[in-house]
């Protein structure tokens, strides 16, 4: 349809919108005003005037949406508002690191007062992974790519398409001009050779001349836009756990513990727990540093791990075949890795638990016999054979505390191991009973005859260690390197065109475009005029 | 009026594929702050060892065509050691009509389910999750958690913290073999 598009004086076809020739550059009538065109002098260059499209069709809702999201005004405000946002979230404390028993709706109230209460009503407190907080990240990205898209078509297209021939009122109508110049064939010669020199691509058409150089970087805003994308895909598979996990898993000394987050694949074996101190005695160097310190300062917490893996599907609860996949030492800041997964040194629980207990049975100050009761086994009796006496554990509380119903254990971990032992005493064949607390025996009875000691206790560390897989690093690189292209790209080259516009009778009109750095243009045209009658350059550009 | 359709087909698409991916994200997301077990999805088979009965074990898949309840707890878990007797005090009656009781605990140490067990004499099969990994796939936090599977092997019910005797035999009825 005849009504869509513009042809312009010179023959070239135009789609409706167009602000500036596609082919000469001659201002359409009538579409001036969408550049501003129509208050200024200089033309508004930035995209070529060319038709970008959402300024021209809001008809249907499709049309709308576009025309919403190709605004940069838009996409500004998305970005401050998101900014604003994402700042005002680290006033307090996100929901996962309140580091307090209290639930939120009490706690931020009750800890900042008035404004912590309205932190919490208008959900800040777990921003970063709310809908709204994720959409307004996820329009951000619309607004690149929907925008991006809408300037990008037509701004190649009206490169492609410009002629070497332009029209008159566009060349006078650049920010740098020079006009009216009496030129003789020298002059103009000399001007093409400048221009070569200077690396500037030089096209002739009927005596009109065009030079322009770097065109590639008009593009570098377009090749940032694909790396950011890139990196909000990249945010995107970080939920999956295919791409990413973070877990955390606790082992004790000598325990072998399945690896979260791992569909129950990979087990962990701790084989000893290694902490070491700064010793002033031992390294002199670091004895005045260590002077004033009371404490003892940490140097190493180290995991002995082995890495295993099952090697076929094992039902849960069934004892998995596992076969060893690697071993080594984890330290901070050096994990070990297998398979896609590290394994961080992150906490200690330094000789926290009982690992093994001894004890010696005595009668008469004559040694009956001795055990060790290790705390993952908990036998339920023991057999001493050299006097061929029976020691059973009545009652075995891994971490010992007193309550109402008299004693129980408060968890399963052997922090505080209580133990209640009947002895069979040989000479009266009576039972004798004793409570092992606190790394002593108390005989629960006066009457006890025989003698029961503490000979030994072996303690253990537990180490606690961070599940780490990301495969969307590479993701993350891969969309920053070329964020940084597309950055150099755009800033350290600059498009420049000169139109040399015969008049006739000699009289030559230039005019000069570049996309940025005015001041070097300028330089340059110095270098470029050398040794012509080329008369000096009018800024154009209307001070406000 | 053919380009003009082509670019609206084109606008369609792009803008649908961006709001398409937006609302997947938030889905996922929505979905990572929940439990991935849920009520009507089939509970993961397991297998343990008995401790009441030496040398036997029990796995979930084999009690297909019984409703199951699928009890954890431990022996320092207060809560738990309460309801365990309503539990043993149904199981006489239920039993019969097609109801098993699986105890998994996630004790340590044997001794101190075997001691809690023979104290109180019960009756239903008691496990141990040595490794924790039947633990795990149930996505267990709280102590006591229940879980009861109908017959045909869907979750029924999931019961996060104690149940009393009235509750237990209304969720007993809910499993009931027909």
């Amino acid at each position: 349809m005849s009504d869509q598009s513009i042809r312009c004086e010179c023959g070239h076809l135009n789609k409706e919108g167009t602000i500036l020739c596609e082919a000469c550059g001659k201002p359409i009538e009538g579409n001036q005003h969408i550049d501003g065109n129509d208050e200024k002098h200089v033309l508004e260059m930035r995209y070529e005037g060319s038709a970008r499209r959402s300024q021209t069709y809001k008809r249907t809702f499709v049309d709308k949406t576009w025309a919403f999201f190709s605004s940069v005004k838009v996409g500004v405000w998305l970005i401050v508002i998101t900014v604003v946002l994402s700042a005002l979230g680290t006033v307090y404390p996100q929901e996962q690191f309140k580091n307090s028993p209290l639930p939120s709706s009490q706690f931020y109230a009750e800890e900042y007062g008035f404004t912590g209460q309205i932190f919490y009503q208008l959900g800040f407190h777990n921003m970063y992974s709310s809908w709204w907080y994720i959409t307004l990240v996820a329009l951000i990205g619309v607004s690149i790519i929907i925008a991006s898209i809408d300037r990008y078509v037509p701004l190649r297209r009206a490169l492609n398409n410009q002629k070497t021939k332009r029209h008159e009122v566009f060349v006078k109508r650049q920010r740098l001009v020079s006009k009216d110049n009496q030129l003789n064939e020298d002059d103009v010669n000399k001007l093409r050779e400048n221009l070569k020199s200077r690396r500037y691509k030089v096209y002739e058409d009927d005596g009109h001349i065009m030079a322009e150089k770097n065109r590639f970087s008009r593009w570098g805003a377009y090749v940032n836009h694909i790396g950011l994308i890139i990196i909000l895909l990249a945010a995107i598979f970080r939920m999956f756990e295919v791409m990413h996990v973070d877990d955390y898993v606790w082992v004790r000394e000598g325990e072998t513990r399945v690896v979260p987050s791992t569909n129950q694949e990979y087990y962990v074996e701790n084989t000893g727990f290694v902490y070491e101190e700064y010793d002033p005695e031992t390294q002199e160097q670091f004895s005045r540093a260590l002077e004033d310190v009371e404490e003892p300062v940490p140097k190493n917490f180290q995991t002995n791990a082995v890495i295993y893996r099952t090697t076929e599907e094992t039902l849960p609860g069934q004892e998995p075949e596992l076969e060893e996949v690697t071993r080594g030492e984890i330290r901070l800041n050096q994990p070990v890795t297998f398979d896609g997964y590290a394994l961080y040194q992150a906490g200690t629980q330094l000789e926290a638990e009982y690992d093994s207990m001894s004890f010696d049975v005595q009668l008469n100050d004559e040694v009956l016999g001795e055990f060790t009761f290790y705390s993952d086994e908990a036998p339920p009796e023991f057999h001493l054979e050299e006097s061929d006496i029976m020691v059973s554990v009545d009652d075995w509380y891994p971490e010992l505390e007193f309550t109402e119903n008299g004693p129980s254990s408060f968890s399963k971990f052997p922090r505080n191991p209580g133990l209640i032992f009947s002895v069979e005493n040989p000479d009266t064949g009576d039972s004798e009973r004793f409570f092992y607390l606190q790394e002593d025996i108390i005989p629960l009875s006066e009457d006890n005859e025989l003698v029961m000691n503490v000979t030994g206790i072996d303690r253990r560390s537990a180490s606690g260690l961070t599940v780490k897989k990301d495969n969307t690093l590479p993701l993350f690189g891969l969309g920053a390197g070329i964020f940084m292209i597309g950055v150099v790209q755009g800033l350290y080259w600059y498009h420049r065109r000169v139109w040399i516009h015969p008049k006739g009778e000699g009289i030559y009109h230039i005019g000069i475009h570049t996309n940025k750095n005015w001041y070097g243009m300028k330089q340059e045209l110095e270098k470029i005029t050398e040794d012509t009658n080329v008369q000096e350059f009018e800024d154009q550009q209307e001070l406000k | 009026m053919e380009k003009k359709k082509k670019r609206l087909i084109f606008r369609s698409i792009v803008l649908a594929i961006l709001a398409g991916t937006l609302v997947f994200v938030l889905i996922v997301n929505a979905g990572s702050e929940r439990p991935s077990l849920q009520e009507g999805m089939e509970a993961p088979n397991f297998k343990l060892d008995r401790l009441d009965q030496e040398g036997e074990a029990i796995e979930l898949h084999d009690l297909r065509g019984q409703g199951v309840m699928v009890n954890f707890w431990a022996t320092y878990c207060e809560p738990c050691k309460e309801e365990m007797p309503y539990m043993d005090q149904l199981y006489e009656e239920y039993h019969d009509q097609g109801i098993e009781i699986v105890a998994v605990s996630v004790d340590k140490n044997e001794t101190v389910i075997n001691n809690f067990y023979n104290r109180l004499d019960l009756s239903f099969p008691s496990t141990h999750d040595r490794n924790e990994t039947v633990m795990e796939a149930y996505e267990i936090v709280p102590l006591p958690t229940s879980y009861f599977i109908n017959p045909d092997g869907t979750i029924e019910r999931i019961v996060r913290g104690p149940v009393t005797l009235e509750s237990l035999e209304t969720y007993f009825n809910e499993i009931l073999p027909q």
